[in-house]
């Protein structure tokens, strides 16, 4: 079927396949059908990331896990974190945040932040609802709209919320073990020292006697 | 503006671009015209300069992991690959081999969807907007979202890291990658048999924009204009990296060096890309996926230089770099295909009509971003 214009016609029979075909191939995934967004939302793979936040266990206040180290700040490529340390009433440094800010309108969600935290407290977050009026300041996330409890992280990556569980768990065993061991070591050195003391107390009388 | 030459005919200056829709992105081209013949081309870019090279003088080794991702946006993995492959050369980094397996897998998907949208596009180019670039967007969306699935995003995935990748392949994610691979010929045959015997589509390209062997290779091409042009040269192949040489593949080549050729090159290429994706989800083995010896902070290479290249989807992607052994690169250069396309731009199309040009432009493949830089 080699007559003058059989190729344009051999391919006007493949996108008339495709148009009407898209008609009866209800069930197979050739049909394209339109996502009626807002109403109908994607569901978003469990690896999918956008915006970072930060974890914080049962307390918001108590429980947040940042501890004010600034990797993070150093450490990300187009620089859109900004972090204080906190100060108690005599200036005393404080292992918390006073101030943690995320610029997301320059942020690009790679993710070097997460990788760069050795205290398990910034993640990635999935929402894709940010738009806002102001070009600004809504955009510049403060601490108290970046932090997310550690349920929330579990709901958006389950698997990996797991395994960040486990490690800490992990560290904290291994951490009270040597704790444990710690306190054991020094009681069997304070029971030694009393035995000795007892000791020493009771040769006493004997030499007063 | 015209001007008068000796003869008294008419020459005209027309500014194709920046804004033009076929010039995929931000390029402009100065074509002097007589008639509708051209005369004489010359490129323009520069106005999607973003200064990546120097920013990275600025950042730690692997802060500009992430800016790889847009330089050829089109295909982001593959950037990260060259970048990655650089540095383990320049700090004697050895791969596991999961993760050699996993980069050749989401390289020859990056290779692809890349191809994929090229048939698309250059379809476009010839002015046939629609059904073309639509179903290969359909099909190249599938790529992305499996992508999506593993990097965690579809286009920015900075997925590699320095001795290996970022995270393992998720449950269930080769065998969806396998099932999709399995359907990606039936859809190849579709596409051929729609464009392929197409008489308007054949003499659109046939003997457009011819490119010898020779011009070429002097020219410095590389990736599918140089093999559409007869020359048998797959850095795949020539250096070997990676498993590449455990993989069964045929590197395949033009005769005439025209826009078919490089149109059907890309075909083909595909192909063969199904042939190493299959062979690669057979023998990909169990085990670690990053070496343990790469710290994440505070990573410095000793002092030294290297040049760490990869057969990109578009050509030799290379990246050279010098470490003073600091945190940051000291110096951080990149040697993009499609730059050096573009160089033979003017060559291939003198002498031709200027609805040729967008056609012979759109042949090379090009993306602004990895132009421009």
């Amino acid at each position: 079927m080699n007559f003058p214009g059989s190729g344009i016609f051999k391919g006007m029979v493949v996108s008339a396949i495709n148009l009407f075909g898209s008609y009866f191939d209800r069930a197979h995934a050739k049909r394209l059908i339109t996502e009626q967004y807002p109403e109908e939302r994607p569901t978003l793979p469990e690896a999918s990331r956008s915006f970072p936040f930060l974890v914080f266990d049962g307390d918001p206040e108590k429980g947040i896990r940042c501890v004010a180290c600034k990797i993070c700040e150093k450490e990300c490529p187009p620089q859109c974190i900004l972090i204080e340390q906190d100060r108690d009433e005599n200036g005393k440094l404080l292992r918390r945040p006073k101030v943690f800010n995320i610029d997301i309108s320059v942020c690009m969600g790679c993710q070097i932040c997460v990788e760069s935290c050795p205290f398990e407290s910034i993640r990635m977050d999935n929402i894709y609802e940010v738009s806002s009026y102001d070009r600004f300041d809504s955009l510049v996330l403060p601490k108290e709209k970046l932090l997310k409890s550690n349920e929330y992280y579990h709901s958006i990556h389950p698997t990996e919320a797991a395994e960040t569980d486990a490690r800490i768990e992990a560290a904290r065993l291994k951490k009270e073990a040597a704790a444990k061991a710690a306190a054991q070591k020094m009681a069997a050195a304070k029971a030694a020292a009393e035995a000795k003391a007892a000791a020493e107390q009771s040769s006493q009388p004997e030499s007063q006697a | 503006m015209t001007e008068a030459d000796g003869a008294g005919a008419q020459t005209l200056d027309v500014s194709l671009g920046p804004q033009h829709p076929s010039t995929h992105g931000v390029f402009r081209m100065n074509v002097r015209m007589d008639g509708e013949t051209v005369v004489k081309l010359q490129p323009v870019f520069g106005y999607l300069h973003r200064n990546h090279e120097k920013l990275a003088e600025g950042k730690s080794w692997l802060g500009s992991m992430p800016f790889t991702d847009r330089l050829d946006y089109i295909c982001p993995i593959t950037n990260n690959w060259g970048y990655a492959l650089a540095v383990e050369k320049l700090a004697g980094i050895e791969v596991p081999d999961r993760a050699e397996y996993i980069r050749v897998i989401v390289g020859e998907m990056t290779r692809i969807q890349n191809h994929t949208a090229f048939l698309g596009f250059i379809l476009g180019d010839m002015g046939a907007w629609g059904s073309a670039l639509m179903y290969a967007f359909r099909e190249r969306e599938k790529i992305l979202d499996l992508f999506e699935g593993l990097t965690g995003a579809r286009m920015m995935a900075n997925y590699m890291r320095f001795g290996g990748v970022r995270c393992d392949l998720p449950a269930g994610w080769l065998e969806k990658a396998r099932a999709y691979i399995e359907t990606y010929p039936a859809f190849l045959d579709e596409m051929e048999k729609f464009l392929t015997g197409n008489e308007i589509l054949l003499s659109r390209l046939q003997g457009v924009g011819v490119m010898s062997a020779e011009r070429a290779i002097n020219g410095g091409l590389s990736g599918p204009v140089l093999r559409a042009s007869g020359v048998d040269y797959d850095i795949r192949k020539v250096d070997g990296y990676g498993v590449y040489p455990r993989l069964k593949f045929r590197v395949p080549r033009g005769t005439v060096g025209d826009c078919f050729d490089r149109f059907m090159l890309r075909i083909l290429e595909i192909r063969e890309s199904i042939q190493i994706l299959q062979q690669a989800f057979a023998q990909i083995p169990q085990g670690p996926i990053l070496n343990p010896a790469v710290k994440t902070r505070g990573f410095k290479p000793p002092v030294g230089e290297a040049y760490g290249r990869i057969e990109g989807p578009k050509g030799e992607l290379g990246f050279h770099l010098v470490s003073d052994g600091g945190e940051k690169p000291y110096r951080y250069h990149i040697r993009p295909p499609s730059l050096i396309n573009l160089t033979l731009l003017e060559e291939m199309c003198v002498g031709t009509k200027i609805a040729d040009v967008m056609v012979i432009l759109g042949s090379i493949d090009i993306v602004l971003g990895e132009v421009d830089r």
